[in-house]
């Protein structure tokens, strides 16, 4: 086989565009596992939640799907906001979190895929909008606008969870609840409060990574299995609840998938996060960027 | 109560004894086959249940271990079958089986090692992420039909007992005697002791000196042995086997949903959940359909943890103890259920 230089450059930069779009998806895992310690395994259920939505409002009114799920962010984090409360009041109050609140998220996957399948069939969706077809070349390489796009917002996305999360005071109110609750409640603040409002905003993000999800790809309600692996892979190695880490996890876990994916064939794709998952926990659990 | 482990395996092997006699009486062949389905699960959650209602440790990876067992057996079968076969004797399923089990309690015990010392989320989302793993492995092996799934040719008969689906269902039902009498015997051992004080404080039990890395590895290695061994005879009763339905999430929500719906703390439990829920599925696949049963047991798994913690075997625990009976009152001490908070 001859090695080529373009190939190789190409790979990397869909690695790097893949990468910015798993931020995306991670990103919520990362304020829920990561900051709040809630191992809510549902999340690609909501993210696929997130892309039929899209899907639906863009086949019946032309809307843009980003632009839908910006507007639908309300809803998810009202979606987020109750199922945090239920989880509370059933498990964490009780302190039955790690077996049944991990239970009651698995249920929730299942419940909602199975739903999405009885609703829709298995058959494929997608969205249309302008940028799915073009391509940007640039040199030798090229820049697929259909992944682009995601890639752009995600990280506007994400720079601005950064920002809520370090400059505003609910922000701050976040971190400091995955370190002290007791401190925080002498504060005369309410941690459960604090914790459904980051829950909140961690669904909202499934929002948005849902709509990217359906113009990166057609999906069907089984397609966020797939994510399971990927997304706790990345947020391990970014460090646990670092947004900054999860975006330099991200990219590299897309470079490597898409290298292999091109130098060895897609089949072996998946199994390069969980290869990633086991050597990080093995060997550096914290992450690359944990405190 | 307090039977001892020959004396239970042989009130189990009597009631093993009436079931088969009881499903031949039926005369339909159907009933081996929907029966089969039931008692892997028993075999499934019991297993599940070593691991998860012991320890409190939640294995999302039921369909890797189970698919392991499977697999295993397709690579024999094609190693000792067939033209291109390079041994040509028949291995028969109990061989299989134990094969399996190897098989799967070495990837269980791997697994273990590597993320067992951290919490227990860890070792859940690693879980969840084998499946997907393996299923890639499978995929990619050519020799055990890769993507395209594998034939298995069932015989029509075997000497003393007739229709194959019948000798299927007979080695099953043994497995399950064989797990529940397992499972039992763990709960009255040290061994389910030290299970418990992780299952409640696992930091207070290392304090205490307990063991408790190898006495999870030990947990993980039986649990996932027994999933395989409950794989390796499945090649035979489904006959093509294809990676995308063997390495199916069914498996696993079944195997959650059944001991937490049952109750995770006894031996009970894992039965009572899987008989009961494995035949409403059977039912309910035959006349509404496969998707419908899926989205009942999520529902049910998700209204169970919230609203009945410790399963049936808690509720009728519950209901009895209003009972002013001594003799009842005096046995649930020994089997208090866990999380209950002060």
């Amino acid at each position: 086989m001859i090695f080529s230089f373009d190939l190789l450059i190409n790979a990397v930069v869909s690695g790097i565009l893949i990468g910015g779009f798993y931020a995306a998806v991670t990103s919520g895992v990362s304020l829920a596992f990561g900051i709040l310690d809630i191992v809510n395994i549902a999340h690609p259920a909501f993210i696929i939640l997130g892309s039929y939505v899209a899907y639906i409002i863009n086949t019946d009114l032309g809307l843009d799907p980003i632009l839908t799920a910006l507007l639908m962010t309300p809803l998810f984090y009202v979606l987020g906001a109750g199922i945090y409360q239920i989880y509370y009041v059933s498990f964490e109050r009780r302190g039955q979190e790690s077996l049944r609140g991990l239970a009651f998220f698995f249920g929730l996957l299942f419940i909602t895929e199975v739903s999405l399948v009885l609703y829709f069939g298995v058959d494929y969706r997608y969205v249309n909008a302008d940028y799915i077809g073009p391509t940007w070349h640039l040199g030798d390489v090229e820049l697929p606008l259909r992944l682009l796009v995601p890639c752009v917002v995600s990280l506007v996305m994400i720079a601005a969870l950064q920002l809520i999360l370090t400059r505003t005071y609910i922000g701050r109110a976040i971190m400091a609840v995955a370190q002290d609750q007791l401190a925080l409640r002498l504060m005369a603040v309410d941690p459960i409060r604090i914790k459904r409002i980051a829950f909140g905003i961690s669904i909202a993000t499934a929002s948005l990574a849902g709509a990217f999800l359906i113009i990166i790809q057609p999906v069907e309600p089984s397609v966020g299995r797939q994510y399971i692996g990927r997304i706790f892979a990345i947020c391990v190695l970014g460090g646990m609840g670092s947004l900054p880490g999860t975006v330099v996890a991200a990219m590299l876990i897309g470079i490597v998938e898409s290298l292999t994916s091109t130098f060895y064939g897609p089949s072996w794709a998946p199994a390069v996060s969980f290869g990633f998952l086991l050597l990080t926990l093995a060997v550096r659990p914290a992450g690359l960027m944990g405190r | 109560m307090s039977v001892r482990t020959p004396a239970f395996l042989a009130i189990c092997l009597v009631v093993a004894a009436v079931v088969f006699a009881v499903s031949i009486a039926v005369g339909n062949d159907y009933v081996f086959f929907a029966g089969y389905v039931v008692l892997q699960y028993v075999v499934l959650s019991t297993a599940w249940n070593i691991l998860g209602g012991y320890c409190g440790y939640v294995n999302f990876g039921t369909a890797a271990f189970f698919a392991m067992g499977a697999y295993s057996t397709v690579a024999i079968y094609k190693f000792t079958t067939g033209d291109d076969a390079y041994l040509a004797i028949p291995v028969p399923i109990p061989v299989l089986m134990l094969f399996g089990g190897v098989v799967s309690g070495i990837v269980g015990f791997g697994m273990g090692y590597l993320t067992l010392r951290l919490r227990g989320a860890f070792f859940s989302i690693a879980t969840l992420a084998l499946a997907v793993v393996l299923e890639t492995l499978v995929v990619n092996w050519d020799y055990v039909g890769g993507s395209r799934g594998a034939y298995i040719i069932r015989p029509e008969q075997i000497a003393p007992i007739g229709s194959y689906i019948r000798y299927l269902f007979l080695i099953m039902m043994l497995l399950a005697v064989a797990a529940l009498a397992i499972a039992r015997l763990i709960e009255r051992s040290r061994l389910g002791f030290g299970f418990a004080t992780i299952r409640d404080d696992e930091l207070a039990a290392e304090a205490s000196g307990v063991p408790t890395l190898r006495l999870k590895l030990i947990a993980t290695t039986i649990s996932g042995a027994l999933m395989g061994m409950a794989g390796a005879p499945f090649p035979y009763y489904i006959s093509y086997l294809q990676p995308d339905s063997t390495f199916a999430l069914d498996y696993a929500v079944n195997s959650i949903a059944m001991p937490l719906i049952g109750g995770t703390t006894s031996w009970v439990g894992p039965l009572i959940g899987a008989v009961l829920l494995g035949t409403v599925q059977q039912i309910i696949t035959v006349t509404i359909s496969s998707a419908v049963n899926l989205l009942i047991v999520g529902c049910l798994l998700v209204f169970f943890v919230i609203v009945a913690p410790n399963g049936i075997v808690g509720l009728v625990h519950t209901y009895l103890q209003r009972k002013p009976d001594d003799f009842v009152g005096r046995r649930h001490v020994d089997a208090e259920a866990p999380g209950s908070v002060p």
